[in-house]
């Protein structure tokens, strides 16, 4: 048996990613100064995206069982779309934390570092050629995630809340049960069929075919978890609602975007369509439906991405043949997603949370730019022009069911569309809502308004994460055949 | 359709001037959002001069009808569908068959013009005037961004680029609604963006399924439902025809219409019944017809009789109203149904009737709403029982009134008069007794719109001038005669040369007719 060969350019992404993790502990430890580590963080990140552009997607793969054909590590297009995605987000979920951590809400150089390894083990998901690379990637994701959500510190004379401990024991409890969940269905299909490499997942046969299919149904359930799939997604919206603003950011786009490839990874493989299209229609009724009663802003903001993730299921119910499409979609979709959770950031105080809807009537009167952003954002999560990048993402996904044959579930996202316009179109205009009338007569609404709702000035490193993702929302929009390329 | 070279001509200044159709609006309201709020007045005299450059663009392209007749080298024999004056074509977005594919030719042609003119009248109107609720800057901005998405309906030679354009008009006219409207501006905005979504999602899964059957989103390939199975046909048919519907209006699905309409602010409403709902009956004569015609002719005789209902509901509705605005709206509603009912006999009379309504509706229904629009500015209201005796008030805009009034109820040497005359014709040429009942019916509506304009020109004209309507000032603007002389010259000149609008038509529409066949 000759000795295994390490590719080690394809693994420079994570190289890189794991690199940034340890220089942020460095430069907390060594340093000591937020702004270092602000910059070891920023400049990992960019370094991870880049490397992952260098090393490409069509180099082979590395890891390999005897034989050469069966990978752990297997570059691919979509593997460098996703891992400069995660680089991305890490990078500009730290631009809308810094506010907050300049504060003092959280210390600065944990968070970066939790930041850190939780996009290492998103690049990993991507690259994954098995489920235990899968599943250890998926976890290393979400572990630090954890943390993050309960990593509130208060400042003297803020008034201490419980909500982000209660957020991050929801959160763990659930995830623990489904990561265990998918192990099992993962242990019960290798019993099955003594696949444990993504290429050679086959559906079991003869006598142990069932405990096969249990195994596979048992794995996609886990995995629904992630993506906060109905009925698996109770855990979501406290989980968001409890946590700080940029970490339900992240969790709504990277975690999301983690547990879409993993699910990619079996559903292509596998025949799983009947229960993700059960699970598809079911998400994005659900969490339009329960979206349109919502009034504070995170929680419509977490229904409203469990639908979207609907969107994403409904796609991946094709199999192999949907799996680009549902990719593109949650690219669009995370881009989107942290454009508004941004500007959400924005329009708050740092370390505020995401309060009333109420609480943002005529915000975009205050704030031009912020409110522009956000409207973009909401227009793109209905599907609609300006948002184009939304409007490409919804086409996307129909054009591939109908494609496929899939025309009935097609018509279900086209009517989930309109549901979730209903909602999008109300808090979009609420931002552009005259000031209440007070009970007392004042000579000019408008500057008691100015007055009582002062307009909060957005700069430096949350300025640019804006600036950016709302730059890259407009190119998606004009020239998405970008992304397409990429991904193929 | 394997050689596209044939659909790329027309001279290149032509085809710049074609892009520039779309992209001077989208610039314009580039440069209105980008222009600081202090300088709310010279953004609005941008827009409209940005407006009236896209207007004289348009103008530009008539070139391209008298230059460049390719077209006369295929005969009506020709089994290839008429082709566009100019066109432009580009690959845009390959993953997803969509091309950027524009093009003019003689049916979308009157209607661009139609909705440049619109457009430039709105925008000057709004530098004079600007509604309450936000800055004159962003409703200028956002006249010109529904412009674009108009103008790019109209103009798409692409299916998914249709409804691109399609689905660009969604938010910024709910915005104009919204932001620009009356008391109960909200809700109808809602109920306008909502239903006509329904709409658009509808239009968007007859598309990818038109798409994925035949391989290709060109329109002009697809003219004549080449390629498309007869059930393809079917599905992708009934899915246009009520995404259209809704659009249009087409009772039963006109109800966000009237609350639209009642709350919007002028120029709002007059976009919306000029050129907007145009969208509906356009994309109808050019997709519905054109590329799914045996789902057409399948179709046909349900779209027929929906018309005719919607023809008389109108009007039946209409004799009950006592808002103004809400009045015509509901007219709305009734000329509608006579465009639907010449586009449902599926013959070259009856889609040139169709195209001749749509042109007239959007001129003399623009002229009512700009007219409303100030008898409201004036007095404030628009309940009928408050308006009577104008005529002793304000001879000169109670006579526009009645002008206008009488060239929607179809007096023949005005401009309603051609096409609802020969949506009727239409249909007894169609022969069976089917279709001559549902001529004689809506004939029946043809007497009852007469009905209703004359009891509201009674109303508001006639009697003795009530106290709100008595402390008016009779004098008019100069802006206002500005926005209104050119609808009024329209009117007569369409009313009396019909050949204005038609000239270009008639080979494209008796190729669609044919295909029909």
């Amino acid at each position: 048996m000759s000795a295994q060969t390490v590719d080690h350019v394809s693994l420079l992404p994570l190289y890189a990613a794991a690199g940034t993790a340890v220089l942020v502990l460095l430069a907390d430890l060594i340093v000591g100064r937020r702004g270092a580590v602000f910059g070891a963080l920023t400049l990992g990140g960019l370094a991870t995206a880049v490397c992952a552009i260098v090393a490409g997607g069509s180099r082979p793969g590395t890891f390999c069982a005897a034989g050469g054909e069966l990978c752990s590590w297997v570059p691919s297009p979509l593997a460098v779309v996703t891992a400069v995605a995660f680089a991305l987000l890490t990078v500009g979920v730290l631009g809308i934390s810094i506010p907050a951590l300049r504060l003092g809400t959280a210390p600065a150089g944990e968070f970066c570092f939790l930041l850190a390894s939780s996009m290492a083990g998103g690049v990993v998901v991507g690259y994954a050629g098995d489920l235990i690379t899968l599943i250890v990637g998926l976890e290393t994701l979400t572990l630090p995630l954890y943390v993050l959500v309960g990593l509130r510190r208060y400042l003297p004379g803020e008034r201490a809340g419980t909500a982000p401990a209660a957020a991050s024991v929801t959160f763990l409890l659930i995830s623990v049960v489904s990561t265990a969940i998918a192990l099992l269905g993962a242990a019960l299909n290798y019993a099955a069929t003594g696949a444990l490499h993504l290429d050679r997942l086959v559906p079991g046969r003869g006598p142990i075919a069932p405990v096969a299919a249990a195994g596979v149904a048992l794995l996609v359930i886990g995995l629904a978890f992630k993506v906060a799939a109905v009925p698996l997604h109770a855990w979501a919206p406290p989980t968001y609602e409890g946590a700080p603003l940029p970490v339900a950011a992240y969790l709504s786009t990277a975690s999301k975007l983690g547990g879409v490839l993993a699910l990619a990874a079996i559903v292509s493989r596998l025949d799983t369509g009947a229960i993700v299209a059960v699970l598809a229609v079911g998400t994005m009724t659900i969490g339009n439906l329960v979206a349109l009663r919502q009034s504070r802003m995170v929680r419509l903001l977490a229904w409203s991405s469990i639908a979207q993730a609907g969107y994403i299921l409904a796609a991946l119910a094709l199999g192999a043949p949907g799996v680009p499409a549902a990719v593109a979609y949650a690219v669009f979709f995370v881009v989107l997603e942290f454009l508004a959770f941004g500007a959400v950031t924005g329009l708050r105080e740092p370390g505020a949370d995401g309060g009333d809807l109420l609480a943002y009537r005529g915000a975009a009167r205050r704030s031009r730019w912020l409110g522009a952003a956000l409207v973009l954002a909401f227009a793109g999560l209905a599907g609609l022009p300006p948002g184009l990048a939304g409007l490409f993402a919804k086409v996307t996904v129909m054009d591939a069911l109908i494609d496929q044959g899939w025309g009935w579930l097609a018509a279900v996202v086209a009517l989930n569309a309109v549901i979730g316009l209903a909602y999008y179109v109300r808090a979009a205009a609420t931002l552009y809502a005259t000031p209440p009338r007070v009970g007392i007569p004042v000579a000019d609404p408008e500057l008691l308004e100015a007055a009582t709702h002062p307009r909060l000035p957005v700069t430096g490193p949350a300025a640019a994460a804006l600036i950016a993702a709302a730059a890259v929302v407009v190119l998606l929009g004009f020239a998405p055949q970008l992304l397409f390329d990429a991904l193929t | 359709m394997t050689n596209r070279d044939y659909l790329v001509h027309g001279p290149t200044w032509l085809q710049v001037v074609l892009i520039a159709v779309l992209a001077v609006p989208a610039a314009g309201a580039a440069m209105v959002a980008l222009l600081p709020s202090r300088a709310d007045r010279p953004a609005r005299l941008v827009a409209t001069g940005v407006a009236a450059v896209t207007l004289v663009l348009t103008l530009l392209l008539t070139a391209a009808g008298i230059g460049d007749r390719g077209w006369f080298e295929y005969g009506p024999d020709d089994a290839r569908p008429a082709l566009p004056w100019v066109s432009v074509d580009a690959p845009w977005v390959p993953a997803l068959h969509i091309d950027f594919h524009i093009g003019v030719d003689g049916i979308s042609y009157p209607l661009v013009v139609l909705t440049a003119l619109l457009t430039l009248l709105c925008c000057a109107y709004t530098v004079w005037k600007v509604p309450e609720g936000g800055p004159g800057r962003t409703l200028a901005g956002l006249l010109l961004l529904l412009e674009v998405g108009i103008l790019g309906t109209f103009l798409a030679l692409d299916l998914v680029l249709f409804f691109l354009f399609f689905e660009v008009v969604l938010l910024p006219m709910y915005a104009v609604i919204a932001g620009w409207g009356g008391a109960g501006r909200r809700r109808a905005a809602q109920k306008f963006v909502l239903y006509t979504l329904v709409g658009s999602v509808l239009l968007l899964l007859g598309v990818l399924t038109v798409v994925a059957a035949a391989g290709t989103g060109d329109i002009v390939a697809l003219t004549g439902g080449e390629g498309l199975t007869r059930n393809t046909q079917y599905i992708a048919f009934a899915l246009f025809a009520v995404a259209f519907a809704v659009k249009a209006p087409l009772w039963p699905l006109h109800s966000w219409l009237p609350d639209a309409h009642t709350q919007a602010p002028t120029v709002g409403s007059v976009i919306l019944a000029g050129v907007l709902l145009k969208m509906g009956t356009y994309g109808l004569i050019r997709i519905g017809v054109g590329v799914t015609p045996r789902g057409a002719a399948w179709a046909a005789s349900v779209l027929g009789v929906l018309a005719v209902a919607a023809i008389l509901a109108g009007a039946l509705i209409c004799l009950r109203q006592t808002e103004l605005k809400r009045l015509i709206a509901y007219s709305s509603v009734g000329h509608m149904g006579f465009v639907l009912l010449g586009i449902a006999t599926l013959t070259t009379t009856g889609i040139e009737a169709a195209l001749l309504g749509n042109v007239a509706h959007g001129l003399i229904t623009g002229l009512l709403f700009f007219l409303a629009g100030a008898i409201k500015d004036r007095t404030h209201t628009g309940d009928l029982a408050h308006l009577g005796g104008l005529r002793e008030a304000a001879p000169t805009l109670s006579g526009l009134l009645a002008f206008a009034a009488i060239a929607s109820l179809g007096l023949p040497g005005l401009a309603g008069f051609w096409g609802e005359a020969f949506a009727v014709v239409a249909a007894v040429q169609r022969g069976g007794p089917a279709w001559t009942t549902l001529a004689v019916l809506a004939a029946i509506g043809g007497a009852l719109t007469a009905a209703y304009f004359l009891r509201l020109l009674r109303t508001v004209t006639h009697g003795p001038a009530t106290p709100t309507v008595s402390a008016i000032s009779p004098a008019i603007a100069g802006p206002e005669w500005f926005a209104w002389a050119p609808l009024v010259v329209l009117v007569l000149a369409v009313g009396l040369i019909p050949a204005l609008v038609l000239t270009a038509t008639s080979l494209p529409v008796f190729s669609l007719s044919e295909a029909v066949r």
